[in-house]
């Protein structure tokens, strides 16, 4: 059962072959047997995910379940989940317990879903290879069998792990700067970062909340189109939402390719790429030319700014954002504070691990007085000029296809020792937080025994397009099903 | 040396809506601590805030009411700073795009002039919550009851010259935003809290001198105090040659003393920038209008109605205009009254009085607009005479008779007006003071016949038991000893 897509598991369960109990029971079982060498959950909710399987099978027995009922999955440690610890993977808030659904998770709830409890992610969602997390880093499965511990990706390192480890069959994630494709790149699954504003950010603890969107992930296209429909969608406690309707992303996965046309950005297959990982991309896109699409040059002329811009900005609304941590209301607050300013100095010494403080530290002086307008200021307009690229882009052409990241998973602590390196991690996935368009990550192939995805980004709004070309791509290869060892 | 003073205020007014600027919960006052504040106003993670409508509308209701340019395009911008009673470590406030532009107020004072004070701006913002340092053993209480309540932070140029005219603008300022309904007006509450900037300067100089900033003064009696403190204690300063270091400095009413509020180490640098959680509102016509038509009359347009209405000076249109309640009252009265300036004198006089002394205010008068309005119209038409009248008023008052002519009646108070039967009155009492009529008519000087005049009073009243009419008994006696 555990290899399963949700869309199987959800005629299995129709079908009375199995009961959500049986199949919660299962998955909580790989959980323990398993997880002790990924790491990828940081709170398994067992009591709660068989009551609510029970309830589940209650539901369908009962004539009311809908495609969700009983389907077992997990949330990202962002999504706030009413009593039950939400942690963004910071000792910050380790002991933090929200009185509150975030409405991803009430949406999923509503759903009948069965949350098994909660991933790990790079603390605060800063990162890319989920090593930064305070309850420990993530070994993505992929390796394992070589006695490699490789880095899953961040920050939804957790989210992705346990989709490949098929401890959970669909899991939510957040992509800020490439935290949902990049991770599923690195695993060998499928992931979609949606339109900013697609879906609410409310109960999402937040990053960057210009950047910041929630978004899926699961081993199949038609999975993710499955979670989007659950979490897409307007709500009035985000301002940032846009109201518009949500189609059923699953009615257009079949829709013929023929005469999609597909743009190369031209900047994203320079030098920085391996042959190995180009070749690898390249051959994705002839599928895709097989299927009846064309393919043409395209430019995205601002590209390489888009680091140096999303890592003045990201850094800047991060740094405000995360002032509300200081000890007072929830959370982590040091041992005897002696005054306001210890309280706050050490709380937060203590409380923040470094890449956070790092990235604080990086905002709050982009925003500071005498460089507010060289800095923050410059990045903004930088950003606009980037998002015009896309504008201009998609003028010419229905999607772009790219590769996600510059090499495939590399081992644990690799990167560590320069933030940098690790920031170029991004370089093909960050300008498309900037713009606030669509994208995904779709298995496309191998490099040295180590999954290579593709990224698909769409315009504005289009996510029913670029889940349909994931699917179509999914039904004539089969790289989004190889399992690691 | 001479100086000139330079004054700008910073009034932060409570806007009386029924829930927060960017979340549900309730703004109501005196709740216990902490039971007003969701996870939203306690800055919990995830949470996100989402704009109050009744704050902009609040908000551009003021800007109408003070000549403003209203902010179409508003931004809200995050101010940055660590305190306990900020949850999220910054405050959600307005800097280059704020919701009202520049206006102005016009205050009368007490000379008669008036003075124009220029508005800068008026901008939405939150409240923080609030410390309490008393009453916790060494550690401050944090309530976040008040926090997000909705504030607009009204910033004047420094058009003011002396505490007088300070203090009648802001006093005006208070009567406008309670009068249009944003404010309840309740200073002792903290609806309203004043920051007063002063500076000196060289008596005809342009330059203006360093100028200090003194926080969260909420009332007029501690602001006027304030002002005299902070200009004496800088013409101390720079007298003796020394400098004003610009700071913000905390009054303390109680005991006429000032001391500094923040030193130089830990001024903030507050990393504006614009709130990526709000977008920007934009305002319509459509939504300028129908705040428009939320305002009622505003104390100067009543001022130039009076005047014009009713024929009423400059001083008593203005005293009669400012309160709302007060105008509505004499208005009610006028129609009663039919003579507008016998009912202004009344309100103004008789009924005013009668409030100070008894410590109540218009509201709490024992009598209508209505019933004092009969009264005048009945001292109007010479149905009682004015000393009648006060004997009138007092039962009124004191909640006996229930209307005018009810109290006449009971009381005897009519005055007899007829003029045939007033003449024989006169006739006679003339008849019975042949030498005195004679002392009268040859009399040149007209100021002792006025004193004259005055002798046959006495008698007329008598013989008419006091309910002779005395203008008409003047205008006859008049006639008939003059001819």
């Amino acid at each position: 059962m555990h290899n399963k897509s949700v869309a199987e598991l959800s005629r299995e369960l129709e079908s009375g072959k199995i009961s959500s109990v049986e199949l919660t029971r299962e998955f909580l079982d790989r959980i323990k047997a398993e997880d002790g060498q990924y790491n990828s959950f940081i709170t398994v909710t067992e009591d709660q995910a068989m009551a609510d399987a029970k309830a589940a099978d209650e539901q369908r027995a009962a004539g009311k379940a809908g495609v969700w009922t009983g389907v077992p999955f997990a949330h990202k440690d962002i999504f706030c989940t009413k009593g039950v610890a939400t942690t963004a993977g910071s000792k910050m808030l380790a002991n933090f317990v929200p009185p509150y659904d975030a409405t991803v998770t009430a949406n999923f709830r509503a759903a009948g879903a069965v949350c098994l409890g909660k991933t790990n992610m790079d603390e605060f969602a800063m990162g890319s290879s989920n090593e930064s997390s305070f309850f420990g880093p993530v070994t993505n499965p992929w390796g394992l069998a070589n006695g490699e511990k490789r880095v899953p990706g961040g920050s939804s390192g957790g989210s992705a792990t346990a989709i490949a480890a098929r401890l959970v069959p669909a899991a939510t994630a957040t992509d800020t700067g490439g935290s949902i494709r990049q991770p599923a790149a690195l695993c060998g699954i499928t992931g979609l970062k949606p339109t900013y504003g697609r879906v609410s950010r409310y109960g999402m603890i937040a990053f960057a909340s210009s950047l910041d969107q929630g978004g899926t992930m699961a081993r199949t296209a038609e999975d993710n189109a499955l979670m989007l429909n659950v979490m897409a969608g307007f709500d009035q406690k985000d301002s940032t939402c846009v109201d518009r309707a949500v189609p059923d992303y699953t009615a257009t996965l079949n829709e013929p390719l023929k005469g999609l046309r597909i743009g190369l950005p031209k900047e994203y297959f320079s030098d920085q790429l391996s042959p190995a990982m180009e070749q690898q991309v390249r051959n994705a896109v002839k599928e895709y030319e097989k299927l009846g699409a064309t393919v043409k040059e395209v430019s995205l002329p601002h590209a390489k700014l888009a680091i140096a811009a999303y890592y003045v900005i990201a850094p800047a609304e991060a740094s405000a954002n995360l002032s509300r941590f200081d000890g007072v209301r929830y959370g982590y607050r040091c041992e005897d504070p002696q005054d306001l300013n210890d309280l706050y100095t050490r709380t937060r010494a203590e409380g923040f691990g470094g890449e956070v403080k790092r990235r604080i530290l990086v905002g709050t002086y982009a925003l500071s007085a005498g460089y507010f307008d060289a800095y923050y200021l410059k990045a903004q307009k930088v950003r606009r000029l980037i998002q015009q690229d896309f504008i201009n882009a998609f003028k010419e052409v229905d999607v772009l296809m790219s590769p996600v990241s510059p090499s495939p998973a590399f081992v644990q602590g690799e990167k560590t020792s320069d933030p940098v390196t690790m920031y170029l991690e991004d370089i093909f996935t960050i300008a498309v937080n900037l713009a606030g368009v669509p994208a995904m990550s779709v298995p496309a192939g191998f490099v040295d025994g180590l999954p290579v995805g593709l990224q698909i980004i769409g315009n504005y709004f289009e996510e029913a397009r670029l889940l349909n070309a994931a699917h179509q791509f999914q039904q004539v290869t089969d790289w989004h099903q190889k399992l690691p060892q | 040396m001479q100086w000139d003073i330079v004054i700008g205020l910073e009034i932060h007014v409570q806007l009386a809506t029924k829930t927060k600027i960017f979340s549900g919960s309730s703004t109501a006052f005196g709740a216990e601590p902490n039971t007003q504040a969701s996870a939203v106003d306690l800055a919990m993670p995830g949470t996100l805030p989402v704009p109050n409508e009744q704050a902009f509308r609040y908000a551009v209701m003021f800007g109408l009411a003070v000549n403003a340019e209203i902010g179409r395009r508003s931004v809200f911008d995050r101010k940055n700073y660590f305190y306990p009673d900020l949850p999220k470590g910054y405050q959600t406030t307005q800097l280059d795009h704020p919701i009202v532009g520049p206006g102005f107020v016009d205050v009368d004072l007490a000379d008669g002039s008036s003075k124009r004070v220029r508005i800068h701006h008026a901008h939405l913002e939150e409240d923080a919550g609030k410390s309490l340092h008393e009453d916790f053993h060494g550690m401050t209480g944090i309530d976040l009851n008040r926090a997000g309540t909705p504030l607009i932070e009204i910033v004047t140029e420094p058009d003011m010259n002396s505490a007088e005219e300070a203090v009648a603008f802001a006093k005006k300022l208070h009567s406008l935003v309670s009068s249009i309904g944003i404010c309840d007006g309740d200073m002792s509450q903290g609806s309203l809290r004043f920051d007063v900037n002063i500076s000196l300067k060289r008596k005809g100089s342009d330059e203006l001198g360093t100028r200090t900033e003194t926080k969260n003064l909420n009332s007029f009696r501690f602001m006027e105090q304030a002002i005299a403190h902070e200009v004496e204690r800088q013409m101390d300063i720079l007298e003796d040659g020394g400098r004003i270091i610009q700071e913000t400095r905390l009054y303390n009413g109680e005991r006429d003393e000032s001391r500094s509020m923040r030193s130089k180490e830990e001024a903030n640098d507050y990393r504006y920038f614009p709130c990526p959680d709000l977008l920007p509102v934009v305002i319509d016509d459509a939504f300028i209008e129908s705040a428009r038509d939320l305002l009622p009359e505003l104390p100067d347009e009543r001022k130039a109605r009076f005047k014009k209405r009713y024929g009423l000076n400059d001083y008593d249109a203005r005293l009669l205009s400012d309160d709302a309640r007060m105008a509505t009252f004499f208005e009610e009265t006028a129609s009663h009254g039919k003579d507008a300036k016998l009912a202004a004198n009344w309100v103004l006089g008789e009924f005013s009085a009668r409030l100070n002394a008894d410590d109540k205010t218009v509201v709490q008068a024992p009598i209508t607009g209505k019933q004092l309005g009969q009264l005048v119209a009945r001292i109007a038409d010479n149905t009682v005479s004015s000393s009648g009248a006060k004997k009138v008023f007092e039962a009124l008052w004191n909640g006996d008779g229930g209307n005018a002519d009810a109290i006449i009646e009971a009381q005897g108070l009519k005055q007899v007006s007829d003029t045939g039967a007033l003449e024989q009155m006169v006739d006679e009492v003339l008849a019975g003071m042949p030498d005195q009529v004679a002392q009268y008519q040859q009399e040149t000087d007209p100021k002792k016949q006025k004193k004259m005049l005055g002798g046959f009073m006495g008698p007329l009243m008598k013989a008419s038991k006091g309910q002779g009419n005395p203008k008409l008994f003047n205008e006859i006696l008049l006639k008939k000893l003059n001819h």
